[in-house]
């Protein structure tokens, strides 16, 4: 009985709420709702071309996404995607490719370069210990992120069609997560590198002249050098150059965390993708002379100690300061502190 | 084959982000995901304007074209769509992406991405149940013959989804109710008053995603 009385009570009230709003429609000005011209005069403000203008400026604008900065229509993505996929990525293949090439050219024409004379058996100590574990650690990791990233550059075209979705999609995760976390470590490596090795690889006057006979193979005598040739030294400041803007590049890419753009990350990708297409390129030819192009040059930064033959045939000046230390490989390197190291490389 | 395409009427748009809750409701998205969004220009002025926009499902899409991984496919509809299991969230996608579609959750250590989400056009993506298709990418409504929500239940019907050929009809119509001499993309007052011939601009003022150098 109560509850049916409410209900009718609040029935009466909607009707005077009802009526009240008739009373207060007749009243209101004559509406405009049929007249297509007022109806334009209230309608949104005016689209015309500059405010399609306005759209890709980016100006003046608010966003109903939360943070977000990011205007309507932001063509610069477009030029990113012409400039990586049209330019980057087929020029990277072709100096990779070319290098690759004219190595294997260089190789079977030239072939290795060999040690003129025979080799004595007294050795000198070239690099210790802590110089080797350095060096292949920065090569290991450098081999790795050269390979996960052109996974990731150059992967979709080949592996999912080989190996499918499922395989595809471990492989170009794992190449992700080893890149962004080896990068870091090697961006710090190769600053320890570079500080270790900058002594010895500062430019001399010789090392022109090491240039202009191209390391030797123009005429018949061996350049000049010191403990690093100028080839070696070439080597370094690329390392110091663009393997550093490959590090920064890197790392702007790796922590997106601290404001960065998306214009910003489109330049640092673009940044590292040549720089580190560069780099690439590059170590190839250095692996190539590290390896099969010189005899007796991986047995250095294998065991640490060179022959004497082949200290005096790349690097006289080096080899006349050291030579009274030639001798029998130490069971164990000098002690820490590098000074007898040190002493192994005066110039 | 049909061809889906959004169209926002901006003469229409009322910026009452009713598609942008609809969406977020339909597809239930990460904490943070907001795969539709609307701008508005000239907050507050006469001139004020508001576009709703998600992802435009492309012809030419650059986040296709971009993604390492190759995660990216078009449906026969048209749908750009992407494979979670083989996305590994580097961001290509959204520094291609014109319009700020892909989006990220940020969960993973150093501001490492998760997997990219963006608008389905409420089509879904490649799962093997409907839960997970739910779980992973959203309502599959295009499955069930509907239309996107975010369309669906826009009050002033300003947003549009379809068949491309169907919704451009539809504005078609609306231009010549209006009547815009230069196919409604500037105002009455406007096409009024550099007469006829500003038709000749209406290259100028449509945006072509693939004409690269274009300042902007
Ligand atoms: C498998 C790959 C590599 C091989 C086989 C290799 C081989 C060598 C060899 C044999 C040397 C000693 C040359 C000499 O005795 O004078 C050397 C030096 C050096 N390597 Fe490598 N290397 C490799 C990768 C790398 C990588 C990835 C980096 C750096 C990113 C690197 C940086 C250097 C530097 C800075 C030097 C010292 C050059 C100098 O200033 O004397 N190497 N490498
Ligand atoms: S995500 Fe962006 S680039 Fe890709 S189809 Fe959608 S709107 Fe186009
Ligand atoms: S974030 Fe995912 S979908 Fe986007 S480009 Fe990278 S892998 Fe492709």
């Amino acid at each position: 009985m109560h509850t049916l009385m409410q209900c009718l009570w609040r029935l009466r009230m909607v009707g005077v709420v009802l009526l009240l709003a008739v009373l207060a429609a007749s009243l209101a000005p004559p509406s405009s709702a049929a007249e297509p011209d007022e109806e334009i005069g209230q309608a949104v403000g005016t689209v015309d071309a500059d405010t399609w203008r306005q759209v890709k400026s980016g100006e003046n604008f608010v966003d109903s996404r939360y943070d977000s900065t990011y205007n309507l229509i932001n063509p610069s993505g477009e030029t990113w995607r012409q400039i990586r996929n049209e330019w980057i990525s087929p020029a990277g293949l072709i100096a990779i490719g070319g290098m690759l090439a004219i190595l294997i050219i260089f190789y079977l024409i030239v072939g290795r370069n060999d040690l003129d004379h025979e080799r004595t058996g007294r050795k000198i100590l070239r690099w210790t210990v802590f110089e080797r574990s350095l060096h292949w650690t920065v090569a290991t990791l450098f081999i790795a992120l050269s390979l996960t990233g052109l996974n990731l550059l150059y992967g979709k075209f080949v592996f999912r069609h080989i190996f499918g979705d499922v395989f595809w999609a471990n492989m170009i995760m794992g190449s992700k997560l080893i890149h962004n976390y080896a990068g870091p470590v090697f961006g710090i490596l190769l600053i320890v590198i570079l500080a270790k090795w900058l002594k010895v690889n500062l430019p001399k006057k010789h090392d022109w002249e090491w240039f202009k006979q191209g390391g030797g193979m123009v005429g018949d005598k061996h350049p000049d050098a010191g403990f690093a040739n100028a080839g070696e030294k070439a080597w370094f400041w690329i390392l110091a150059s663009v393997g550093l803007l490959v590090v920064i590049s890197g790392l702007v890419l790796d922590f997106p965390i601290f404001g960065q753009t998306r214009d910003n990350m489109q330049w640092a990708n673009m940044f590292h993708g040549v720089t580190s297409l560069i780099l690439m390129t590059v170590a190839l030819g250095h692996i190539y002379i590290g390896t099969l192009g010189t005899e007796g040059a991986l047995e250095g930064m294998a065991t640490g100690y060179v022959d004497e033959t082949w200290a005096k045939q790349h690097h006289n000046l080096w080899y006349e300061e050291v030579k009274d230390n030639a001798g029998q490989p130490q069971q164990s390197d000098p002690p820490v502190g590098d000074d007898t190291a040190t002493a192994h490389r005066p110039n | 084959m049909a061809q889906m395409k959004f169209l926002c009427d901006a003469e229409r748009c009322i910026e009452c982000n009713g598609c942008v809750t609809a969406c977020k409701n339909a597809n239930e998205t990460d904490w943070g995901i907001q795969r539709r969004r609307v701008v508005t220009l000239d907050d507050g002025k006469p001139s004020e304007v508001s576009i709703s926009v998600a992802c435009m499902h492309c012809d030419d899409a650059p986040c296709m074209a971009v993604c390492p991984t190759d995660c990216f496919y078009k449906t026969d509809d048209g749908i750009v769509l992407h494979d979670k299991d083989i996305c590994i969230g580097c961001g290509y996608c959204l520094y291609a992406c014109p319009f700020g579609a892909p989006q990220f959750p940020k969960e993973e250590a150093f501001g490492e991405r998760g997997k990219m989400d963006k608008c389905t056009f409420c089509a879904g993506g490649p799962a093997e149940t409907k839960e997970e298709e739910y779980e992973k990418y959203g309502a599959n409504r295009i499955a069930e013959g509907k239309l996107p929500l975010c369309a669906e239940m826009c009050s002033t019907k300003a947003l549009l989804a379809g068949d491309a050929q169907t919704i451009s009809d539809i504005f078609r119509e609306r231009v010549v109710y209006r009547g815009h001499e230069d196919g409604g993309w500037s105002s009455v007052e406007k096409a009024q008053m550099s007469g006829p011939d500003v038709s000749g601009n209406l290259d100028e003022m449509a945006y072509d995603a693939t004409r690269a150098t274009r300042e902007g």
